[in-house]
């Protein structure tokens, strides 16, 4: 049996003249939490819909749970998801929606209110969707996800519109279902979530996969930063001469510049920046989160 | 196939579309019968369009469903709104996605939904034939119309055939409705196209010509509920005429439909 939840080769999807997906080839294991990063447009939520069988790939083969995703119906019955935001029928309540979607599925109704309850939603199943916030929206989008009790979730974007207390919740439930053994694809653009709470990652720039492994491997091969800040938006300028001028790679970013080099040459660069006359409010070596890697791997800001 | 016909049930029951839809078939069957003895000696006529019913065609064995068989082609336009509705709204609400996810199986979909909704037709149907001759029982005696034969043998195959034809009739505009949803992927427009064009373009193209009322879907359609009797603008349609030709628009569309809902990405 197959030990890879997503297992995909040269996946790739246009439309007319357009790539949306550019041969993606990567690999989930079971049993944990995936994150699927990328900018807007760079084709997360396509290869999500080609994975669920909603549109037909144009190039490249892909396995779902160790099927085919040319035959769907092997695996969706063990797949839950929810992809580009909850949608449901806004006249019926959120519990008739669920009941709509065990029914169809096949699964029994005798879950949807223990579900309910798991995601929050246990006091309002009665209220119809339509008077739902946003945040109740994604929590009812959630609850459908889990209907099939699956082997595999696939959530795009599961916290938007969440408050920071159920952005936590979601964090855990998704870990405990890792923890019992469920495989987790989720997409974010939150991706100080996706740090907190991936094992694995997959990383998207236009249609292109440019990263896929371990979030450790990903992190240590990132080299470490050095963010100065100057009071003088001038100063920063010089500072970003001095550290391409050393031969480090520097940018500036969010009023500070950021140049890529080891902890120790701090020390240097602080002195060359006073010998060049320019005074540091701050000069703090770190090894770069998820966000600057993103940023550093796709190329944006 | 029958997972999906139980959840398309579970939507359709929903009380603002079940108790409404039934709401408004009550009150037009009702007052479609009702006018029928009410204006039987009006010199505007008593049916659909001016026509004249008198009391000897009334006191037929067909009397008793003349009203059911005027309200017919009404059903019809219900069922087209509804199962356009049902269908077009999986698009625009996004809930296809959900659907597709959860079954896979396109053709079942289709097929699932399709069940259901004959299901609601054939509710609406019944419903519609019960108020109908009951309203014909009540006012017969007031406009002086024989109910006798209504209920002998004959009476009871009139009633039998009529609901077939009706519920033919009905079906295949509901089909029309769910083809147009699937094609133009919003409820809007799949109702507004149909009613239309059922309603306005097909009238306006029979008064310019006469013989076209041959070959349009829903004069067929229409004719088919009436048994290809006289009634209204299908005056002149044959019933085996408007079966095969209805039948043929009604399987072209749904070819046509059913082909692009298996084969188009789910993109929305």
């Amino acid at each position: 049996m197959s030990n890879t939840a997503i297992s995909v080769t040269d996946l790739s999807k246009k439309y007319g003249d357009q790539v949306a997906v550019s041969h993606a080839t990567f690999e989930v294991p079971l049993g944990t939490i995936c994150g699927f990063v990328g900018p807007n447009g760079s084709g997360k939520t396509t290869t999500m819909r080609m994975l669920l069988g909603l549109i037909t790939p144009t190039g490249g083969t892909g396995e779902i749970l160790g099927e085919s995703i040319k035959h769907p119906a092997k695996y969706l019955p063990r797949v839950g998801a929810m992809i580009e935001g909850p949608a449901f029928y806004p006249a019926l309540s959120g519990k008739e929606n669920l009941n709509v979607l065990a029914t169809l599925g096949g699964f029994s109704t005798d879950r949807v209110q223990h579900l309910l309850e798991q995601v929050g939603l246990g006091d309002r199943g009665k209220s119809k969707f339509k008077t739902y916030s946003l945040g109740m929206k994604q929590r009812l989008g959630i609850a459908a996800a889990l209907l099939p009790n699956p082997k595999l979730l696939m959530l795009d974007e599961p916290t938007n519109g969440l408050d920071p207390e159920g952005i936590q919740e979601v964090r855990a439930l998704l870990r405990s279902l890792a923890n019992n053994g469920t495989s987790v694809f989720v997409s974010s653009h939150l991706l100080s979530e996706l740090e907190l709470i991936s094992d694995y990652l997959v990383m998207l720039r236009k249609g292109e996969v440019v990263f896929t492994g371990k979030m450790t491997d990903l992190m240590l091969a990132q080299q470490p930063v050095i963010i100065a800040k100057s009071n003088s938006e001038g100063d920063l300028v010089k500072l970003l001469a001095i550290a391409e001028g050393a031969g480090h790679h520097a940018t500036i970013r969010d009023g500070a510049v950021h140049v890529q080099g080891p902890a120790d040459w701090a020390q240097v660069f602080n002195q060359a920046a006073f010998d060049a006359g320019v005074t540091l409010s701050q000069l703090t070596p770190q090894l770069p989160n998820l966000e600057e890697t993103f940023f550093e791997m796709t190329g944006e800001k | 196939m029958w997972n999906v016909a139980f959840a398309e049930l579970r939507k359709l029951r929903r009380p603002t579309l079940f108790l409404g839809t039934m709401g408004a078939v009550i009150f037009f069957s009702a007052l479609f019968s009702s006018l029928l003895f009410i204006l039987i000696d009006s010199p505007q006529g008593n049916s659909d369009r001016g026509r004249m019913v008198g009391r000897e065609v009334l006191g037929l064995a067909t009397g008793g469903v003349q009203g059911f068989t005027s309200v017919g082609g009404f059903l019809g336009i219900i069922a087209l709104c509804v199962f356009a509705a049902q269908t077009a709204q999986e698009y625009t609400y996004g809930t296809l996605r959900n659907l597709l996810v959860r079954q896979p199986g396109r053709l079942r979909i289709l097929l699932g939904k399709f069940i259901a909704m004959k299901l609601f037709a054939l509710v609406m149907i019944v419903l519609s034939a019960i108020v109908s001759i009951s309203a014909s029982v009540i006012l017969a005696p007031g406009a002086k119309v024989s109910t006798d034969l209504w209920f002998g043998a004959d009476g009871r195959h009139a009633i039998f055939t009529t609901f077939i034809n009706v519920t033919v009739s009905v079906i295949g505009f509901g089909t029309i409705g769910m083809v147009l949803g699937l094609l133009l992927r919003s409820p809007i427009s799949a109702i507004s196209l149909g009613v239309l064009w059922l309603l306005i373009v097909e009238n306006l193209l029979i008064a310019v010509k006469n013989s076209w009322e041959n070959w349009l879907p829903g004069a067929q359609l229409q004719a088919i509920a009436s048994g290809g009797a006289p009634s209204g603008r299908s005056a002149g349609i044959e019933y085996s005429h408007a079966l095969l030709v209805g039948g043929i628009y009604v399987a072209i569309g749904a070819a046509i439909a059913s082909l692009l809902f298996v084969r188009r990405d789910v993109a929305n």
